[in-house]
C-alpha cells in the first residue's frame, strides 16, 4: 500500500518531459511587481533549496534582467514577462520572455564596467549587464515573432544539500 | 523607504529600515538621503546592516548619495550583508567608499 502511494506521488509530475519540475511565472513588468515576483520565486523550488549566498546571486541576476525589461523593452508600454527556471544537475536554466521592444541592434549589451578614476566620477548606472555577465553563463538572446527570448544558466552547488 | 537618522557626535548615522534598496525604491532612497543629509556633519555613515538585497539601481542610488555630499562631506558605509558586499565588490564600487564591518561602538543604536 505504502509503496503504491509513493509511486503515485512520484509520478504526479508537472512537466514529465523535463528532468525536474520548472518554476514558471508570468509577471507584470513594473518595479513593485518585480520586487514581489522575486520574493515569490525565491520562496519556491528550486530557488528555496539554495544556500543564502547562491540565493543572493540568483536574486541579483533575475532582478537585473527583470529591471532591464521593465526599463527598456517596456519603456513605452508596460507588458508581461514570462520566467521559467529549471534545475538540471548543478545548473539553473533560466528562460525569460517578453513582448516589448527588441534589444538595440538585436544584440545583447556588452556589459562592460563603466570606467571611473575616483568617487567623484563614479558611475551611477550601467552596472546591470555587467553584473548579469559576471554571474550568469551561456547567455543567449533571440528576437523572434515580436518576442524577446533570453536564456542563461546559473551554476549552483547542489552537493551542499 | 524609511530611513532612520541619528547624530552621534559629529557623525550622522543613517539606517535604512527596509531590507532592500532596489529599482522600486531607489528614487525614494535618493530623495530621503538628500533630505536627511541637510543636517550638516562632515561624516555621514550609511548603516546597511538591515539591507539584504541591493540591485544596480540601488547601487547607483548609493553612489549618487555619495556624490551629492562630495567633495566637502564623505559618505561611509557600514555593515554590508553578503549579497550587498558581492554587488559592491564585483562592480569595484567597494574601492571608492570607506567601508566599516559594523558601526563603531559609540555609534550603535541603543535599542
Amino acid at each position: 500500500m505504502l509503496g503504491e502511494q509513493r509511486i503515485a506521488t512520484m509520478t504526479r509530475h508537472p512537466n514529465p518531459s523535463l528532468p525536474n519540475p520548472s518554476l514558471r511565472r508570468l509577471i507584470q513588468a513594473e518595479p513593485f511587481a518585480v520586487r514581489q515576483a522575486l520574493q515569490d520565486l525565491l520562496n519556491h523550488f528550486p530557488l528555496n533549496a539554495l544556500d543564502p549566498d547562491q540565493r543572493g546571486t540568483v536574486e541579483v541576476v533575475l532582478a537585473e534582467v527583470f529591471n532591464n525589461i521593465v526599463e527598456h523593452a517596456y519603456a513605452d508600454d508596460p507588458g508581461e514577462i514570462e520566467v521559467e527556471i529549471t534545475q538540471i544537475g548543478q545548473h539553473l536554466h533560466c528562460m525569460l520572455r517578453d513582448w516589448g521592444r527588441p534589444m538595440p541592434e538585436a544584440k545583447l549589451p556588452t556589459g562592460g564596467l563603466p570606467q571611473f578614476t575616483d568617487g567623484l566620477d563614479a558611475p551611477e548606472g550601467g552596472f546591470g549587464w555587467y553584473l548579469i555577465r559576471a554571474m550568469a553563463s551561456d547567455l543567449k538572446y533571440q528576437r523572434d515573432a515580436e518576442q524577446n527570448l533570453l536564456t542563461f544558466q546559473l551554476e549552483i552547488d547542489a552537493s551542499s544539500h | 523607504m524609511e530611513l532612520k537618522a541619528e547624530l552621534s557626535g559629529d557623525v550622522l548615522v543613517i539606517s535604512p529600515l527596509h531590507d532592500r534598496i532596489d529599482a522600486a525604491g531607489a528614487i525614494q532612497f535618493k530623495d530621503r538621503m538628500r533630505e536627511i543629509t541637510q543636517t550638516m556633519t562632515a561624516r555621514v555613515v550609511l548603516d546597511l546592516s538591515r539591507v539584504n538585497f541591493l540591485d544596480s539601481s540601488g547601487l547607483g542610488a548609493v553612489v549618487a548619495a555619495m556624490k551629492a555630499l562630495a567633495p566637502d562631506r564623505k559618505l561611509e558605509l557600514s555593515g554590508l550583508t553578503p549579497t550587498v558586499q558581492k554587488v559592491f565588490r564585483l562592480t569595484r564600487m567597494d574601492t571608492i567608499f570607506t567601508i566599516h564591518d559594523s558601526l563603531p561602538a559609540g555609534m550603535r543604536h541603543a535599542g
